[in-house]
Parts: structure tokens; C-alpha cells; sequence
């Protein structure tokens, strides 16, 4: 029998964040508990307004051998960035 | 007894049951079984520890002789303290900590929220702050009793004796006297024998989840919300508690 409870990773909305960002990791028997922890693990000084939780074996991830294929080509592709344009002020944050 | 003499006996009942259940959770601190729990734990002892400043200032301004909240925790003697017996018992293993706390949480929950509707804006003003910490509390000790209750064999065993242990000391929640009558008349807080119903069958239907089964026997170990005998183990946490400021009288840092 497996003792260990599984491996959850934790996403928290913070007061004025757009969007959820994660935070850290923690052990849960289920989804419920996860976000129970996660609330008092992660939101002890008032960080969020959500949480979200996901099991960490459900989360696909890039190879880190992969590197050179993944990000390299997209090095020297500065006319990707686009900061030849004049942004006017009211868009705001990009 | 004046309506003064009684509101500040109110006042410590409910301080002392958060301030000695505050200090029982946290010894588990450093010591749960997992990290997440040792942080859950450490939460809500110090949430009841904040809810103690607010109920002991309060009862040391009702009273008018100087005494605050530190000096009330700090600097009284066993006999002077009015928390139940519940609250005092030893944590024993995890199983019966989160037995106790549930116990506990679900006459916490119910009777902070009579003391929404006080007719003492202080009082009212200090239960809407707790309510929402114990409602918290309650989930989560609700949770585990079933998670535990409903678990493995010896989890279920473990939380069948927390029960057994722990059920005498439950009807001293319920019992009224004259200090609670008064509190009733003046519309203060509940008469708290009223909560009983409403108690079981919260407790009923946790306790069904967690397959176990709720004891019927009425029997109830009292004498510690009006203080005419706590069990041997107050005094022991007396002696950690308040071991700093019985060495170096008003120390401060």
C-alpha cells in the first residue's frame, strides 16, 4: 500500500493579479484537502482570491533536453517583439 | 451577582475556552503528522488566540480594574479560569485532537452565531470577526473526522476511542446557570442549553459520514465554565503557559 498522499501543485489569484500564477506544491489525500492546505499553506498573509489545484501527475512538462530545439530558434527573432510600434497610454498593461 | 459581575464571567467563559484550546493546538506545532496539517493546526491556534485578546479586553474593560487581556491569561490561577473541561484534556494522538476540535467547533459555530444577533454591539462586533475563522475551522475538523472516521481500520478504531474519550465532557457545553440566565434576559448571549438540538444533528450527521456511531449516554463531566473544579491538567498547562511571566512578573519585549 501507498502511505505517500499525491503530489498537488497550487495556482493562487492574488489580490490584484490577472491571472493565477503558481505558487508552490503540497500533499493532499484529494482535490478537496488539496485546496484546504493550499488555503493555509499559500494564503496565510492575505496572497489570494482563488486557488486552484491540480495533481501534479496530470501536468505534462517539456523536456529539458529538449532545449535546444524548443527555445533556441526563437532567439534571434527580434522583429518578434514588438516594440517598434508606439503603444498608446490608455491600452495600458500588455 | 450584578449584570456587570456576569457579563465579565460570560466574557472569561468564552475567552478561556479559545485561550487553553489555542494552547493545546499549538503544541502539536512542529509535531503534526505532515507539514500540511502542522501549518493547518498552527492557524487555528493562533486564530483562537486572537480571538482570545478580543474577549478577554473585553472582559478586563467590563470589569474596570485595570486588568487586560495579558494579565488576565497571564496571571491567574487555575480555579480562576471558566473554559470546559473539554478544552483541557490532554491532545492525545491526532485522531482525538481533531476529535476535540470538531466537537468543539460545531458548539462554537453555533453559539458565535447566536452572539451575532447580541444585544451588546461589542460582543456582536467580536463574534462577526470570529464566526468567520470558526466556520473555517469547523469545515476542516468536520472533514477530518470523516477522512479519519471513514479511513482505515485503525484510523477508525483511533477515532471511535477519541469519541468514547471525549463525549463526557461534551454536555458541559449545554449547561446553564444563573450567569447564563442573566446573559439570556439581557439578550447578551444564548441560554446555551437551547443549542443541544441542533448540536446532536450537526454532530449526528458528521459522525454518520464518518461511520461512527454517536454515543447516547448523557453523563457530562462539569465543573469548568464556572470553575469549581477543573480536571489535573489545567494546571499543567498553567505552568507553560504563563511559566514567562511567573519568572519575570510583567516582562515585556
Amino acid at each position: 500500500m501507498k502511505n505517500e498522499w499525491p503530489l498537488w501543485e497550487v495556482f493562487i489569484r492574488g489580490q490584484h493579479g490577472m491571472s493565477h500564477r503558481h505558487v508552490g506544491s503540497l500533499h493532499a489525500p484529494d482535490a478537496e484537502m488539496a485546496i484546504k492546505n493550499a488555503r493555509d499553506v499559500y494564503t496565510r498573509r492575505n496572497e489570494g482570491v482563488s486557488i486552484w489545484v491540480v495533481e501534479a501527475r496530470h501536468i505534462a512538462a517539456s523536456s529539458p533536453s529538449d532545449k535546444g530545439p524548443l527555445y533556441e530558434p526563437s532567439e534571434s527573432k527580434v522583429y518578434r517583439h514588438p516594440t517598434f510600434f508606439d503603444i498608446p497610454e490608455e491600452v495600458g498593461a500588455m | 451577582m450584578s449584570q456587570n459581575d456576569a457579563l465579565f464571567e460570560f466574557l472569561c467563559r468564552i475567552g478561556d475556552n479559545t485561550l487553553v484550546l489555542g494552547h493545546r493546538v499549538s503544541e502539536w506545532c512542529g509535531h503534526s503528522p505532515v507539514l500540511e496539517e502542522d501549518i493547518a493546526l498552527a492557524n487555528t491556534a493562533l486564530d483562537l488566540i486572537g480571538q482570545t485578546q478580543l474577549w478577554l479586553g473585553l472582559a478586563g474593560e467590563v470589569e474596570g480594574k485595570g486588568r487586560d487581556a495579558d494579565r488576565l491569561a497571564f496571571h491567574r490561577d487555575a480555579w480562576d479560569f471558566r473554559n470546559v473541561l473539554l478544552v483541557e484534556v490532554p491532545n492525545g494522538d491526532f485522531g482525538r485532537t481533531l476529535m476535540r476540535q470538531f466537537l468543539f467547533d460545531a458548539w462554537h459555530s453555533l453559539y458565535l452565531g447566536r452572539l451575532l444577533k447580541s444585544s451588546d454591539k461589542r460582543v456582536a462586533e467580536i463574534a462577526e470577526k470570529a464566526s468567520k475563522e470558526v466556520a473555517y475551522h469547523l469545515e476542516r475538523s468536520a472533514d477530518t473526522v470523516v477522512a479519519l472516521g471513514d479511513g482505515t481500520e485503525e484510523s477508525h478504531a483511533r477515532m471511535a476511542d477519541a469519541l468514547a474519550y471525549l463525549w463526557p465532557y461534551v454536555g458541559e457545553m449545554f449547561e446553564g446557570d444563573a450567569v447564563d440566565a442573566a446573559m439570556a434576559e439581557a439578550g447578551i448571549a444564548p441560554d446555551p442549553s437551547g443549542l443541544r438540538e441542533e448540536y446532536d444533528a450537526l454532530v449526528g450527521r458528521v459522525l454518520a459520514e464518518a461511520t461512527l456511531e454517536m454515543p447516547e449516554a448523557r453523563f457530562a463531566h462539569k465543573g469548568g465554565r464556572d470553575g469549581r473544579m477543573h480536571t489535573e491538567h489545567l494546571g499543567h498547562i498553567l505552568t507553560q503557559m504563563q511559566w514567562l511571566q511567573r519568572a519575570y512578573p510583567d516582562a515585556s519585549w
